[in-house]
């Protein structure tokens, strides 16, 4: 297990080193000199001269690429083209709200997900399974901008119960929760839909196998059997599920700050791509694909702890 | 071997084929949801080719004066918007641009990564170095790495597609390389070469039909995705410009008019999540259907 894990973070750390380099290549393509969007309209040729030395833009591209790597080893992303605010900075001003969305939606998924999956298993073709089954096909077709739009529309303007936007309290006040729920709805359905399918076709091939019908011979009681005994086994499908939709997850919250103007990772990242900023799209892009590769570690960590079947060899 | 019997040949080999297109065109249409699927698709492509016959108005035709129209009013079915064009027209036109975009950016990636997939599957050398990219493209999650593209190229709905077809060719790669893996060590594959048969003709004529189920599968639900994604680029500003009627974009303009005309952003998200549930339950029946074995419940 231990030297899985050393192995795996050795692979992790190629792998950031790709994508760094492949944010860092791409932003290098993108037609337009930064010289000139940083100097304006009114700058002269030595001007922008200037500000090539200055950056450092005239050196051989690769040379530049070791520079960046150095400084983003030393949490050093650059300066925002827009505004010369360092890439750090805005970054670490906006991550706590991302975190927090990305977090509050993966529980609201989680919940809702497996309780529904469970009830439609147990209580297969029933009402309560044909309502569970018609929500997680819905919530996987539904636009989450949409379904943002739909749940603004209904709780904050007409019902007037919850803030149409922003995420600007503690999430340990109640304004803070408050601010939190829709958000988190909106991210979290379709992955409460994904989760909700497959806990209820692994569970119901979990049921039906040999040791939970022993089980039942032994007189073990249901909810035992399906609490203690079926559940482990069931989750174990559940928890790639979760592991392989966290990315959408992220690609979400991009879309969700837009719609609820939460000021996070993703919203910097879209204002940033349109005004074609690339420090600050490096920086948010370096910083979500990193953070997706690194949970994708922890699942693959966490799936071998819950199947002790399950060895890396 | 006789004529006759190679003409024979050939025919049990056709009629094979058609037997399982029809085994699995029986067995798609034996699923209800597929079915309201296949109907949902079909009335969409549809008005995409007819949308001038079907549009009651030109998409960008501005009426001053009758902006805000409600759903069912007179001459306008599905209301107007701010600038007072008709929304069931725009839908229209709409839908148009939906397919068109799904169709392109689904086709390229099925290109690009079919011919990847055969690739890494088939010959070791390249397996190594094809699915290095592939796993790097894959760390970038959801939709980040079509922003990414749309920061290098721009943005545009052209580069929406480019971008998006671009991300779709990693997961039809991973998708083809395993089905190669399984076939390219089966007797019918050695047969193959021990009489000399080209590696090009055994990679297209005998490996590719036999992955062809999973890329159908994988080509139908990477529509829904596709036209998903479409329209979240454009809801964010980074595909469709105004006044592109373009689904995302709409719901992103009826943002602004969500207190006094709801029906702007309702209308268009519906439109969506119709077309992307169609896909995703066809590509769920088609997956059904062709692997059997494929359905837990």
């Amino acid at each position: 297990m231990i030297g899985f894990i050393v192995r795996r973070i050795f692979q992790l750390l190629f792998l950031l080193l790709g994508i760094s380099f492949i944010v860092f290549m791409s932003m290098h393509l993108a037609p337009g000199d930064p010289a000139t969007i940083i100097g304006g309209p009114t700058a002269t040729e030595s001007d922008l001269e200037a500000i090539r030395e200055d950056l450092g833009l005239n050196r051989p591209v690769l040379i530049q690429y070791v520079d960046y790597l150095k400084g983003v080893v030393k949490g050093d992303f650059g300066y925002s083209y827009q505004n010369s605010q360092p890439v750090s900075e805005a970054i670490a001003s906006r991550f706590p709200n991302t975190i927090k969305l990305a977090t509050a939606s993966i529980i609201v998924a989680v919940i809702i997900g497996i309780i529904a999956g469970m009830i439609s298993a147990m209580r297969q073709n029933s009402w309560l399974d044909v309502t569970s089954t018609t929500f997680a096909l819905v919530g996987v077709s539904i636009p989450n901008f949409w379904l943002g739009t739909i749940l603004i529309l209904l709780f904050a303007v007409n019902l007037q119960w919850l803030p149409v936007s922003g995420l600007n309290n503690s999430i340990f006040s109640i304004d803070g929760l408050k601010e939190l729920i829709l958000p988190s709805i909106t991210l979290g359905t379709s992955t409460a839909a994904l989760i909700a399918r497959m806990s209820r076709s692994s569970m119901l091939e979990v049921i039906k196998s040999d040791y939970i019908r022993t089980a039942k011979a032994k007189g073990v009681k249901n909810r035992t059997i399906i609490w203690v005994h079926a559940l482990r086994n069931a989750m174990i499908p559940v928890v790639t599920v979760i592991g392989i939709n966290f990315g959408a997850l992220l690609g979400g919250t991009i879309i969700t700050e837009q719609v609820f103007a939460i000021n996070g990772i993703g919203r910097l990242m879209v204002d940033a791509i349109a005004a074609r900023d690339f420090p600050v799209v490096q920086g948010t892009v370096l910083l979500v694909a990193a953070i997706f590769v690194i949970v994708n570690l922890i699942v693959d960590i966490v799936y071998a702890k819950i199947d002790p079947r399950i060895t890396y060899e | 071997m006789p004529a006759e019997v190679m003409m024979e040949e050939r025919k049990s080999g056709q009629s094979k084929k058609a037997g399982f297109l029809l085994d699995t065109t029986k067995n798609l249409l034996k699923n209800k949801l597929a079915v309201i699927g296949l109907i949902i698709i079909v009335i969409q492509v549809l008005m995409a080719v007819f949308a001038p016959l079907i549009a009651s108005h030109p998409p960008n035709e501005q009426n001053v004066g009758a902006p805000f129209l409600g759903v069912f009013s007179e001459g306008h079915l599905l209301g107007t918007d701010n600038y007072g064009r008709d929304i069931w027209s725009r839908i229209v036109y709409g839908a148009r641009i939906s397919l068109i975009v799904g169709i392109s950016t689904v086709g390229i990636g099925l290109i690009g990564g079919i011919a990847l997939g055969l690739l890494a599957g088939y010959y070791k050398k390249l397996d190594a170095i094809i699915m290095r990219i592939v796993d790097l493209l894959f760390a970038f999650p959801g939709i980040l790495l079509a922003m990414l593209i749309i920061a290098i190229l721009g943005t545009s709905l052209v580069n929406v597609v480019i971008a998006i077809s671009i991300w779709s060719i990693p997961g039809c790669a991973r998708i083809v390389r395993g089905s190669v893996l399984s076939i390219k060590n089966q007797e019918y594959v050695l047969a193959l070469r021990s009489i000399g048969a080209g590696n090009a003709r055994i990679l297209l004529k005998h490996i590719l039909p036999n992955c062809i189920a999973p890329i159908i599968v994988f080509a139908t639900t990477r529509m829904a995705t596709a036209i998903l994604s479409t329209a979240a680029l454009s809801y964010l500003g980074l595909g469709a410009q105004p006044p592109t009627p373009e689904w995302g974009a709409m719901i992103a303009v009826g943002q602004n008019f969500m207190w006094d005309a709801p029906h702007m952003s309702i209308v268009p998200g519906i439109a969506i999540m119709l077309t992307v549930f169609a896909f995703n339950v066809v590509g769920d029946g088609l997956r059904d259907a062709l692997d059997p074995n494929m359905n837990l419940n």
